[in-house]
């Protein structure tokens, strides 16, 4: 098991970026908050209990990689990345304004610590993997960290990068599904449904794990096995993480029409409220 | 008939990796068309062949570069730029990564293989994209160097490369000046600005047309993007009449560079020699030339049609 007092940092981390993610998009005007909010305690977890990094030094060249595939979730990077201390907090206000680093999908010649732009999907897993190549050919040891959604996994180039990892044995690279059933026009499953996840990773030869992506123990203990899946096999990991979109927020949970909105004044005096009372709690825990 | 610009991209990636310079490829399964096969030969460490997949082919290098690789890719131009478009959009050069793409194969010049595979529209595709440069090479010598420009230089790059064999217009040590246009026959009742394999077959206008008695100019125009609007406006204003010579759609391609160039600068009459709003079709390269109106002759034609007018 993880120990107590690095999860409770993640979970409060995890709990201040969802009061971030609302109030920023809700400043914003619009954005998509069920895919951000879904993807909080993965995003939590990776910065404040699994990544090596270094805001004050973000080019670090022993840093861990972190490639936002869903680059719509660009909101929770963006909370993470004000809560770790790369850029000032007040910045998270200009979300989607013009002028401001925090564009509508992440842009890496604008804001530190994102490493490449992303926000057309499906291409995140191949660019992570060229990362990983280009790390291993200069004998680094530095993991390579993806993000994708669920819907997101009907592109096909998803599969193209799955069978390359695997081909070219990326034990570095760890990609993460955040599964929370839905997309744009409603569940997945509905929609285009793919099947298996973990069984389609696994046919293509890489290490499964699933995990419940709310349970920052659990994803804690599912990034190590996944660490040490990788490199006694030799082959890429992927945590299918089961999520609910728009965890935390009360009317957002598991509805689709969540993905790509802002909430009104009231909605979003009701989901500040309800994310408040977690932060509390959280921090009474502490 | 000298080599192939194509034959320069394998054997050029070698040397530089023999430089000193950190370059990568990453193909598609056409290592022996595109020469890759040659650097992968030398450098197998550096060769990632990603199979039939040129949108992962893209973004595996935009990873790459993402690590400070300098990162070639190979392939066919019409599934390089075509297939992976948004590849090279969205993640390349919107993100301003070190990715080269020195696809092969383009133009009617492919062949047989037919409109499938003959693109015509990479050079309109490719130079509306922010950050991105363009370069077209006229021989195998200034492949070579255009390669070498777009390795040495941070950013993304299109260089546009051909199957078929071309005569040498440069010498062995010819270098590669980005964004210059290079005179390459003084003239002054038109002037021919050409790009690729059209150089070779605008400097045979140009003695067509020296028999009838009009000076033709030669402009081998290299870079599309960044164009060299002064070279090709100062031209202009000498000659009064411009064609256009590229073995690419009229629509987006150096027709439409050279127009956007003259209409604001200095507009004068024009032709565009290229393929007309249509798809390629099967046959031998020299037979697809003429079957489109590609070649000297037509050039020349062109050119009389167009002194006439402004004489």
């Amino acid at each position: 098991m993880a120990d107590g007092p690095t999860t409770d940092v993640i979970r409060r981390a995890a709990a201040g970026m969802r009061l971030d993610i609302v109030e920023m998009i809700a400043e914003a005007g619009s954005g998509h908050p069920g895919g951000s909010l879904s993807a909080a305690d993965i995003v939590a977890t990776l910065y404040f209990g699994v990544m090596r990094h270094d805001a004050d030094s973000p080019d670090m060249p022993e840093r861990d990689r972190f490639v936002l595939s869903k680059g719509h979730a660009a909101p929770v990077l963006y909370a993470a990345l004000a809560e770790a201390g790369y850029f000032d907090r007040e910045h998270l206000s200009t979300l989607r304004k013009l002028g401001s680093m925090l564009q509508g999908h992440p842009d890496s010649r604008k804001m530190p610590g994102v490493e490449v732009s992303t926000g057309s999907l499906g291409q995140g897993l191949s660019i992570s993997n060229g990362i990983a190549l280009g790390l291993r050919m200069d004998g680094g040891s530095q993991r390579v960290f993806c993000l994708m959604g669920d819907g997101e996994l009907q592109e096909g180039q998803v599969w193209e990068a799955a069978m390359f990892a695997a081909h070219q044995n990326l034990s570095s690279v760890t990609a993460i599904v955040d599964s929370n059933g839905l997309q744009i026009d409603g569940s997945c499953h509905e929609v285009m449904c793919l099947g298996g996840i973990g069984q389609k990773f696994a046919a293509f030869g890489w290490q499964v794990i699933e995990v419940d992506g709310h349970d920052v123990d659990a994803l804690v203990d599912a990034f190590e096995a996944a660490r040490v899946a990788s490199e006694t096999s030799g082959a890429p990991s992927v945590l299918v993480a089961g999520t609910v979109k728009g965890k935390g927020v009360s009317f957002m949970e598991d509805n689709a029409g969540w993905h790509g909105k802002a909430p009104s004044a009231d909605e979003t005096e009701q989901a500040t409220s309800e994310l408040r009372a977690v932060i509390a709690k959280e921090a009474a825990n502490g | 008939m000298g080599k192939a610009t194509r034959a320069a991209f394998g054997e050029t990636l070698v040397e530089l990796v023999g430089e000193g310079v950190d370059v990568v490829a990453v193909e598609a399964d056409l290592s022996k068309s595109t020469t890759t096969s040659t650097f992968a030969g030398v450098f197998p460490n550096r060769f990632f062949n990603v199979g039939i997949a040129e949108q992962n082919m893209i973004d595996v290098a935009a990873g790459l570069a993402v690590t400070g690789k300098v990162a070639f890719t190979g392939s066919f131009a019409v599934f390089a730029t075509g297939r992976a478009y948004d590849q090279v959009r969205n993640t390349v050069c919107y993100s301003d990564l070190d990715v080269k793409l020195a696809p092969t194969h383009s133009g009617v010049t492919v062949g047989p293989d037919g409109g499938s595979h003959q693109m015509l529209e990479d050079i309109g595709l490719m130079r509306g994209l922010p950050g991105m440069r363009v370069l077209v090479p006229a021989d195998f010598n200034s492949a070579k160097a255009a390669l070498r420009t777009a390795a040495m230089t941070p950013g993304p790059f299109y260089v546009r490369l051909g199957r078929v064999g071309v005569e040498d217009v440069y010498p062995a040590d010819t270098t590669f000046e980005l964004g210059r246009a290079h005179v390459l026959r003084e003239g002054r009742d038109v002037t021919l600005a050409a790009c690729g394999l059209m150089v070779g077959q605008a400097l045979k206008a140009a003695d067509i047309l020296a028999d009838k008695g009009i000076m033709a100019e030669v402009i081998d125009v290299a870079t599309i993007k960044p164009i060299d609007a002064e070279t090709i406006v100062a031209s202009a204003r000498k000659t009064g009449a411009v064609v256009t010579c590229e073995e690419h759609s009229i629509i987006g391609g150096l027709g439409s560079a050279v127009a956007e160039v003259l209409s604001e600068n200095t507009p004068v009459p024009m032709r565009r020699i290229g393929v007309r709003d249509v798809f390629g079709t099967s046959g031998e390269p020299t037979e697809l030339l003429e079957h489109f109106g590609l070649t000297a002759g037509d050039i020349a034609l062109a050119a009389r049609e167009l002194c006439a007018v402004t004489a």
